[in-house]
């Protein structure tokens, strides 16, 4: 018994000489989020599920000969953490991408850094718009927070063929003005909006501007939120006997656990569908699910796909240099469990967004919207 | 015309949670003087009581023993406050005893974060979500409730205020503690009583807040608390009628604003009322203008 543990511990160390000795063996990314903290669900959903997608191609053959390792630092959440991570990922890592950071707040304390070492940044999450401008290395998987009330507009108004639309929004939070802003002004094209009423952050009644919205003859009614408070909205709006569906965006991820009845023939966009029957989503639900034990949320299918398209990135180019895996990833096209993506030439995916449906406490996949 | 009566509605709904926990904050300073700042945090406590009842009871209570159980507890926990933090501040200056009450308040808000967590509850549905309909409008059942049972608890307490003994002795200890002593009422256990009473009304206001609005979590007594407060202010503080006024003219100004002016003054207007109140006149709407005793 000790003989043999004599024996690992001795693979165990050759093993780490050679990961510390011979810098080419291995493609190596990096990756910052929360994993600690008030947010720390954020950050390790993201890590968990670029670390899946690191496995999977590990025990595929690797990349380029070489296998892929991940390393990722804590952020807390904080920008001054996220610098000193990044830090530590180009200078004793070596990392050849940074998959990240998760925040926009830390993507874009990085970013400029970033740019001055011509190091690769691909945030999987950052929705931030100033994300990706003015910087070459700079890409993201997810979409911007105006392309998600312009998609709830064009599903409105193109595939439900409703012209008239309220919108309730949280004016605290910009994350929900933005979605709310850009569905008004995109909803010009299809028809008017009747109604546009504000909650604070602090608010828990609703009754009155529901019943301002009630008054109207709105077809649908835009609710970019989050879930507490997208619930407690519905659950007023139900016992007002309001009937008018609505609609929201990727913050109603998991409404259906709390306020599943509430919920039910409700609308909202999200990165990818649980109950998209395409074989990569179920994949990589099952794999994660068993991997996990739970499953994967939104935020850990972007990271997964942004790990699987920096390496496809990698092997395009043919080699582990900076710029011609800056310039493989912009011309890349991509299909991932978020759907196909391709970049714009600020980095932004050019992607689809998909549409649910609340059926059965269930996510039911309505179809997939895009730009065109 | 309908739309204003589905708004004159929400006002009611949103006064009698406002009147109800006013109603608390009023009594409390009648008796002992004292602005009970934790009295928002009971509110709180009442909303958790009720949704562990339903969560861990395996069959279906009427919601109307929820409401009765989650008052009693209530009830006691708002005697037990008094016994441990303000009983020995009675000769106490004051400001001692309101600091007291702040730190009280501060530290339930703080038990409820490590004991019940930092999330969001979703309360049970503890009634109907079917509305039921008033004159052609849809009006939620929890809001009915809401505004008949606070009206009929409102009711039971001015006839016990008024007829009952304990009710005359209550009255007696508001307006000369020593004299009522001498009388021989047991000061002591009128203030046991007050502080029950006023506590188990808070829970009530709390249990309707958080069925009504869905959700239960810690900081829930403190913006309704602050607002009840303000109507018991309004309503002239130690006037049980005028916590009543108090709170319903504050849940129909703020709802009013959030539905014709705008729910980014609402809740300006609401504090806005405060000021001018009490700048013209000091002892609130049906306050007696009291004379500094020496």
């Amino acid at each position: 018994m000790k003989k043999m543990f004599l024996v690992l511990a001795t693979m165990l160390f050759v093993f780490t000489l050679t990961a510390c000795g011979d810098s080419e063996d291995t493609l190596r990314l990096g990756t910052i989020g929360p994993y600690t903290g008030d947010y720390s669900l954020y950050g390790t959903s993201t890590r968990d599920g670029a670390q899946l997608a690191v496995n999977e191609i590990n025990a595929a053959g690797g990349v380029l000969g070489m296998d892929v390792e991940l390393f990722a630092y804590d952020s807390k959440g904080d920008s001054v953490e996220g610098v000193n991570a990044y830090n530590r990922l180009r200078d004793v890592d070596e990392v050849h991408a940074v998959i990240g950071g998760t925040f926009s707040g830390v993507t874009l304390a990085i970013k400029e850094i970033a740019i001055e070492d011509g190091m690769p940044l691909f945030s999987p999450t950052a929705t931030n718009a100033d994300v990706t401008l003015d910087a070459y290395n700079v890409f993201r998987a997810c979409y911007k927070d105006d392309f998600q009330g312009e998609m709830a507009a064009k599903f409105a108004g193109e595939d439900l063929g409703l012209t008239k639309a309220a919108v309730i929004y949280n004016r605290e939070d910009a994350y929900s003005e933005g979605l709310a802003t850009a569905f008004i002004a995109a909803w010009e094209a299809y028809g008017v909006v009747v109604a546009e009423e504000a909650y604070g952050a602090s608010d828990k009644d609703y009754n009155a501007i529901l019943d301002n919205v009630k008054a109207t003859d709105a077809e649908i009614i835009f609710l970019p939120g989050y879930v507490a408070e997208v619930g407690a909205i519905l659950t007023q709006a139900s016992g007002k006997g309001i009937e008018v569906p609505f609609i929201g965006g990727d913050g109603w991820d998991s409404i259906e656990e709390d306020y599943a009845d509430v919920a039910e023939g409700n609308y909202f966009g999200n990165h990818y569908a649980k109950t998209d029957s395409a074989a990569v989503v179920q994949d990589f639900i099952a794999a994660y699910t068993a991997e996990y034990g739970e499953a994967p949320n939104a935020l850990s299918a972007l990271a997964y796909d942004a790990v699987y398209a920096a390496v496809e990135a990698f092997e395009a180019s043919g080699s582990t240099d900076a710029d011609d895996f800056i310039a493989a990833l912009s011309a890349l096209e991509f299909d991932g469990v978020t759907g196909h993506i391709s970049f714009d030439g600020n980095g932004d995916p050019i992607k689809e967004i998909s549409i649910i449906q609340v059926e059965d406490g269930e996510h039911k996949f309505i179809k997939k919207l895009s730009n065109d | 015309m309908e739309q204003f009566i589905a708004q004159l509605i929400n006002g009611l709904n949103l006064g009698s949670i406002y009147a109800l926990v006013a109603i608390g904050y009023t009594m409390v300073y009648g008796i002992i003087r004292l602005i009970n700042f934790a009295h928002g945090e009971i509110m709180m406590f009442g909303a958790y009581f009720a949704f562990y009842i339903v969560f861990l009871f395996p069959f279906e209570l009427p919601f109307i023993v929820v409401l009765l159980i989650s008052m009693i507890l209530a009830a006691l926990m708002g005697i037990l406050i008094e016994k441990i933090a303000y009983k020995r501040l009675r000769k106490a200056p004051r400001i001692s005893a309101l600091i007291t009450a702040i730190g009280m308040s501060l530290f339930l808000q703080n038990l409820a974060l490590l004991v019940f967590g930092a999330e969001p509850k979703v309360m049970p549905v503890l009634i109907s979500k079917e509305p039921i309909s008033i004159l052609g409008i849809d009006v939620p059942t929890i809001t009915v409730v809401t505004i008949s049972l606070s009206i009929i608890f409102m009711v039971l307490l001015t006839v016990f205020i008024r007829q009952t003994k304990p009710g005359k002795s209550m009255r007696a200890v508001s307006q000369d503690k020593e004299a009522a002593m001498l009388m021989g009422i047991n000061v002591n256990s009128v203030i046991s009583l007050t502080f029950a009473i006023g506590s188990a009304l808070g829970a009530l206001g709390g249990v309707f807040y958080s069925v009504a609005f869905s959700q239960v979590y810690p900081n829930l007594g403190v913006m309704p608390g602050l607002k009840a407060f303000v109507a018991a202010v309004v309503g002239g503080i130690g006037s049980i009628g005028g916590a009543m006024v108090g709170g319903y003219t504050i849940g129909l100004v703020e709802t009013m604003t959030k539905a014709y002016i705008s729910s980014m003054w609402s809740d300006a207007i609401v504090f806005g009322i405060l000021i001018i109140v009490l700048l013209f006149k000091p002892s609130g709407l049906l306050g007696k203008n009291e004379k500094e005793k020496v």
